[in-house]
């Protein structure tokens, strides 16, 4: 499925040992859709010079205040690049 | 060719004044560069000149072409637009040889402020801005820039007021950032080569803001 | 083995110290092993995805204690030998012939 701007989207948990893209500190965590950059080849794939499958990938912005429960200044945000098997919608 | 002899202790051994780059001791890894250069040529993967071409072409890439950006940015708000829309094509425009570099720029308001990271690595727009500061590739700066980033602007001299709001990125994956400053007061009777003289390298990463007029 | 689950390079949110604001110009070393990687890339024999997997790979101990530059000519190295540009016994021999031309990196230039 396609995420449009706007939706709360939540980080998945998962630790697959090898080359990914999704940094530590955004696992499990909500954001926003910010904006769609459109299909990517896998660099999980890419990495190890096998096929590598499209993948689209987003902008997703977190508050700071929802990354950090010490955050200076919790409205600040944080910008990040993350593939979409690495994002579950956030029914919540 | 005669030499002054009082410069004895700072010439190496080959007699020419010492080199740190061609003059110090020889390392493995320099043996290995040497080594894949060679074997790459030996098998047509690639030529010298080639290989001058590229570090030539890196060597042109400097902060100096994305000072050129922003300034157009200031004083062309329809190129402005299309900076912010679609920054790959904007530098193409002005034409700057990015290659295939997916740029994206942000723009710094007076609510809001931009700060460039690459935890994972040191991701950088390079193809515009030319080779990271060390200090971009650091433990400290991946680290703290995501987690306390007002505390580095601290480190780097730049107080934001609270009711700024601060936007970091993370270059994750495929896209590379510039932050847009804030064009600085009292700059109205400047042209785009004088305001370009404003712009620092560390203001379009986000850890620095232009310089005044 | 490092936390498999918080490796090592992702850095971001880690306590850390103040940023050290030294900086170095490049060396014309340093430069050839950046063309070399960009060249490689173009040539079609690795991708950015895999030198950065090489980096990762060689540990947080080769951050520490080797300089970028070496690190990339090291992950650069990993990925020409995974793609058969060259067998490390042409590496080896090449490497030893190399040293034999001289001590100073400007001696061994062919």
């Amino acid at each position: 499925m396609t995420y449009t701007v706007g939706t709360s989207v939540r980080i998945k948990a998962m630790s697959p040992l090898g080359h990914i893209r999704t940094p530590h500190y955004l696992r499990g965590k909500t954001g926003i859709v910010e904006r769609v950059l459109g299909p990517f080849k896998n660099p999980e794939q890419l990495a190890y010079m096998v096929p590598a499958p499209t993948r689209t990938l987003y902008r997703v912005r977190f508050e700071m205040g929802h990354i950090w429960p010490d955050a200076e200044a919790p409205q600040d945000t944080l910008d990040a690049e993350i593939y979409e098997h690495w994002i579950d919608q956030d029914a919540t | 060719m005669p030499h002054d002899h009082h410069d004895h202790d700072h010439l190496s051994p080959s007699g020419h004044p010492f080199r740190k780059d061609n003059d110090s001791a020889l390392s493995y890894w320099q043996t290995m560069e040497v080594a894949i250069r060679e074997l790459m040529v030996e098998k047509g993967e690639l030529t010298l000149a080639q290989i001058q071409a590229q570090i030539d072409a890196m060597d042109d890439r400097s902060p100096a072409n994305g000072a050129a950006v922003v300034a157009r940015a200031w004083t062309d708000p329809e190129f402005k637009k299309r900076l912010l829309e679609n920054g790959s094509d904007a530098a193409r425009e002005m034409g700057f040889d990015i290659g295939p570099m997916h740029l994206v720029a942000v723009e710094n308001t007076a609510d809001t402020h931009n700060l460039i990271v690459c935890t994972l690595c040191s991701c950088y727009p390079r193809n515009l801005l030319g080779l990271p500061p060390d200090w971009y590739k650091t433990r400290e700066y991946r680290s703290r820039a995501v987690r306390e980033p007002r505390a580095v602007l601290r480190e780097f001299g730049v107080e934001l007021p609270a009711d700024m709001t601060l936007r970091v990125h993370d270059s994750t994956a495929d896209m590379r950032y510039i932050v847009l400053p804030a064009r600085p007061a009292g700059t109205d009777e400047l042209s785009a080569d004088d305001l370009a003289k404003l712009v620092t390298r560390d203001s379009m990463i986000g850890t620095g803001l232009p310089k005044a007029p | 083995m490092e936390n498999p689950e918080h490796r090592w390079h992702d850095m971001g949110g880690d306590a850390a110290g103040p940023v050290p604001m030294d900086s170095h110009d490049f060396a014309i070393w340093e430069k050839r092993v950046d063309a070399l990687v960009i060249l490689g890339q173009q040539r079609g024999h690795f991708t950015v995805d895999g030198l950065r997997r090489a980096l990762e790979d060689m540990g947080e101990q080769a951050f520490e204690s080797m300089t970028y530059y070496e690190r990339w000519v090291a992950a650069l190295n990993q990925n020409l030998v995974e793609a058969g540009v060259y067998s490390l016994e042409e590496l080896g021999a090449k490497m030893e012939q190399i040293k034999a031309r001289g001590d100073t990196y400007g001696a061994v230039q062919s």
